[in-house]
C-alpha cells in the first residue's frame, strides 16, 4: 500500500514537473513568429469579376482596351495602340496549353491589338486555330506556312503589323509598337534577332520572335502561290528568312538608338550576367556585335525567350507594374516620327 | 501622435494624391530634403557575393552608406566593429550611424541579401514626420511582440532611433549580452528595447494597403500567388510600389535593377511629384 502510493506520488509529481516544463518552453522556445495582416490583407479584398476587355472573333481574341493602371498618363501609348496595330500569333501546341500558353493569355498577349493561337489541333475552348499538321520540332515550318497563310486570309486588313512569337517568348508590345512608328507597312521589310549565317541578308531567330510588315506578309504568302517559296527545311526560322530575302524584303536592324539589341534569343538574366563562352555557336550566329554586361540589353527591350510561367509573370511585374517612383531614367529616347500628339504639358502635380 | 494612438496604430500608408496634391512648392522643398535615408548595411564575408551585389545595385542609391562587417574583409572596405556576435554588432552599427548621421533623418537597415528601392522608400516616409518616432517594414508578431522582420529591410526616423541609442544605456531594459536560453533574434531584441521607449513596430504598406516590405524573393512570391491566385497572379501578388525583396541571388539582384530602373513599356508616363536621377558611375540603372 504504502510502495504504491509512493509510486503515485512520484507519478504525479513527474507529470507536473514535465507538464510544467513543457509549458515554460512553449512560452519561451516554441513561439511561431507569423507576419500581420497588411490593410489590405485585412480588408479580405473579395475576388472582384475582371471586366472583359476582350472579345473573341473567331480563334482571334481582340484587346478592346488597351490595359492600364488608374495612376498613369497612357496617352503616347493609347496613340501607338491605335496607329500601329499589331497582330501577334503564338506558336503552341495541344499538350502545351495549359502549361505554358495559358500564361502567355494571361500576360503580354493582351497588349496586342489581335492575339490567335496557333496550334496543330482546333481548341474552341482555349481558343486555339486548328493548323492541320502533326506536332513536333519537324513540323515547326509547315505550321509557320500555315499561320502566316491563315493570319493574311482572315485578318490582313485588321492590322499593320504580324508579330510571331513561341509559348515560351515574352514580348513588350508597347516597345514594338514604338519602335515600328518609325518604319510604314507599307515596306518590304521585317525584324527580329538578326542571325547571319546561312542567308545574304541574315535571317531572324525564331524563338525571340519576329515581326513582319503587312507588305511582307503579302509577299510571303504571294512567295508560295508563285512557288518561288516552298518547304524547304522544318528549321522555321532559317527557312522565312530565305524565302523573304528572295522576296525582296529586307531585313532590318532592330537595335535601339545607343544600337543595343532589342529582341533576345534568352532570358534577361542570361543576357545580363552570362559570359557567352567563346566557342560557343552564338558568337558566330549574331548578325551584330555581342555585348555581354548591362548594355546587352535595350531599355525598351521587345523579347525574350526560354521564358518559363513564372518568369512570365515576373517579366509583366517588371515591365508593367514595379518602378522607382520619380526615377528619370538614362535613356531617354522620343518618337522619331510625330504621331500627331500634340505636345504634353509640362508634368502637373498629381 | 500620443503613445496611445501609435499602439493601436498598425500601418503606415504612402501619401495619397489628395495629400501630395495639397502641398504648398515650398513644403515640397522642405519634404524633399527630408526624406534622405542613411543605409546600414550589415554584412559578412562569408556572404561575399551578395555583398558586392548591393554595392555594385541598389545601395547606389543610398544618400548615405554605412558598410559594417562581422570581421575584416580584403575584397571591400567596410568599418570593421570586431564584433561577432549579430545583436551587439548590430548595436555598435546604429550607434555609428547615428553619431554619423549629420541631417540625414532617416534610417534603413538591411543586410546585403535584401533589395531595396530606394526611391519607393522615400515616397512611403515623403509626408512623415522624422522628429516623430517611427519604426516600420514587414511587421511580424511573435506571442505578444510585434517586431519587424530584419530581411524585410527596418526603417527607424531619427527619433526612434535617438531613442534607441538612449535605451541601449540601460542594462535591465536593453541588455548588450543576452544568455544562450533567453537569445531571441536581433530583430526581436530591437523590437523589445524599441518597445520600452514608447516606439512601436508599424506594417509599411502602399495607398491601397498591399504591403511594401517582403521578406521573400520575387520568385517565391510570384510562384505563391501563380497556386493561390491562379487567375489574378499580379493583383494577388506584390505592390507596384514595393520597398523590398529578399533572399535573391546575385544575379537576379541584376535582373531586378534592370526591371526596376530601365526595363519600362514606351508612352506610360508618370506625373510624381518628386524626381531622382541616376546616379554618377553607374551603368546598370
Amino acid at each position: 500500500m504504502k510502495g504504491l502510493c509512493c509510486r503515485w506520488s512520484f507519478s504525479l509529481g513527474f507529470m507536473v514537473g514535465a507538464c510544467s516544463f513543457y509549458f515554460f518552453l512553449y512560452n519561451v522556445w516554441f513561439e511561431r513568429s507569423y507576419p500581420m495582416l497588411s490593410e489590405a490583407q485585412e480588408k479580405a479584398i473579395t475576388e472582384k469579376k475582371r471586366p472583359t476587355n476582350r472579345k473573341e472573333e473567331g480563334a482571334a481574341l481582340l484587346n478592346l482596351l488597351h490595359p492600364q493602371h488608374a495612376d498613369e498618363d497612357n496617352r503616347v501609348a493609347d496613340e501607338l495602340y491605335r496607329k500601329v496595330r499589331i497582330l501577334c500569333w503564338v506558336m503552341t501546341g495541344p499538350y502545351n496549353l495549359q502549361s505554358k500558353a495559358r500564361h502567355v493569355k494571361a500576360t503580354w498577349s493582351r497588349h496586342c491589338n489581335m492575339v490567335v493561337f496557333m496550334s496543330s489541333v482546333k481548341d474552341p475552348d482555349f481558343p486555339t486555330v486548328g493548323l492541320g499538321t502533326k506536332e513536333g520540332r519537324d513540323q515547326l515550318y509547315w505550321k509557320t506556312i500555315r499561320a502566316f497563310h491563315y493570319v493574311y486570309e482572315h485578318h490582313a486588313d485588321e492590322a499593320d503589323w504580324f508579330l510571331k512569337a513561341d509559348d515560351d517568348t515574352y514580348v513588350v508590345v508597347d516597345n514594338l509598337r514604338w519602335f515600328l512608328s518609325n518604319y510604314t507597312p507599307e515596306l518590304p521589310i521585317y525584324f527580329g534577332k538578326r542571325f547571319k549565317p546561312y542567308a545574304k541578308q541574315g535571317y531572324m531567330s525564331g524563338g525571340a520572335g519576329y515581326v513582319l510588315s503587312k507588305e511582307a506578309l503579302k509577299r510571303f504568302v504571294e512567295g508560295f502561290r508563285i512557288k518561288v517559296c516552298t518547304h524547304t527545311t522544318p528549321i522555321e526560322d532559317l527557312a522565312l528568312g530565305q524565302c523573304l530575302e528572295k522576296m525582296g524584303v529586307l531585313a532590318g536592324d532592330s537595335r535601339d538608338t545607343l544600337h543595343r539589341e532589342t529582341f533576345h534569343p534568352f532570358v534577361p538574366e542570361h543576357h545580363l550576367t552570362g559570359k557567352f563562352s567563346k566557342s560557343l555557336w552564338y558568337w558566330n550566329y549574331c548578325y551584330y556585335p555581342i555585348v555581354e554586361g548591362p548594355q546587352c540589353c535595350s531599355d525598351l527591350a521587345v523579347s525574350f525567350h526560354q521564358v518559363k510561367p513564372d518568369l512570365m509573370y515576373t517579366l509583366e511585374y517588371y515591365t508593367y507594374h514595379l518602378r522607382a517612383y520619380g526615377y528619370r531614367p538614362r535613356y531617354q529616347p522620343s518618337l522619331r516620327h510625330g504621331l500627331g500628339i500634340s505636345t504634353l504639358p509640362p508634368s502637373a502635380v498629381t | 501622435m500620443t503613445e496611445e494612438d501609435h499602439h493601436h496604430h498598425h500601418h503606415v500608408k504612402a501619401p495619397s494624391k489628395e495629400e501630395l496634391r495639397s502641398l504648398s512648392d515650398t513644403e515640397m522643398q522642405k519634404l524633399s530634403k527630408q526624406i534622405e535615408v542613411y543605409c546600414v548595411i550589415m554584412v559578412q564575408p562569408k556572404l561575399l557575393t551578395h555583398w558586392a551585389a548591393a554595392l555594385d545595385t541598389w545601395s547606389k542609391h543610398c544618400d548615405k552608406s554605412g558598410v559594417y562587417t562581422s570581421e575584416n574583409s580584403k575584397a571591400f572596405d567596410a568599418i570593421d566593429l570586431n564584433e561577432k556576435d549579430n545583436w551587439t554588432r548590430l548595436r555598435k552599427a546604429l550607434k555609428h550611424a547615428f553619431d554619423n548621421a549629420g541631417d540625414l533623418r532617416w534610417f534603413f537597415v538591411a543586410q546585403p541579401t535584401t533589395f531595396a528601392i530606394i526611391e519607393n522608400l522615400k515616397y512611403l516616409l515623403l509626408t512623415k514626420d522624422p522628429s516623430e518616432p517611427f519604426y516600420l517594414g514587414k511587421l511580424m508578431k511573435s506571442g505578444e511582440l510585434e517586431y519587424v522582420a530584419y530581411d524585410g529591410g527596418i526603417v527607424l526616423s531619427y527619433e526612434a532611433l535617438k531613442r534607441l541609442v538612449h535605451v541601449f544605456e540601460d542594462k535591465d531594459k536593453c541588455p548588450e549580452h543576452v544568455g544562450a536560453l533567453w537569445r531571441l533574434n536581433e530583430d526581436k531584441q530591437l523590437a523589445m528595447c524599441l518597445k520600452y521607449t514608447g516606439v512601436f513596430a508599424e506594417n509599411g504598406e502602399d495607398i491601397h494597403g498591399k504591403g511594401v516590405f517582403n521578406s521573400q524573393s520575387i520568385y517565391t512570391l510570384i510562384k505563391d500567388s501563380m497556386n493561390n491566385n491562379p487567375t489574378n497572379v499580379l493583383e494577388g501578388c506584390c505592390s507596384d510600389m514595393a520597398v523590398t525583396f529578399n533572399g535573391m541571388s546575385p544575379n537576379q539582384m541584376q535582373v531586378m535593377m534592370f526591371g526596376v530602373y530601365r526595363l519600362r513599356p514606351f508612352g506610360h508616363d508618370f506625373h510624381d511629384v518628386l524626381a531622382f536621377y541616376p546616379p554618377e558611375g553607374s551603368d546598370n540603372d
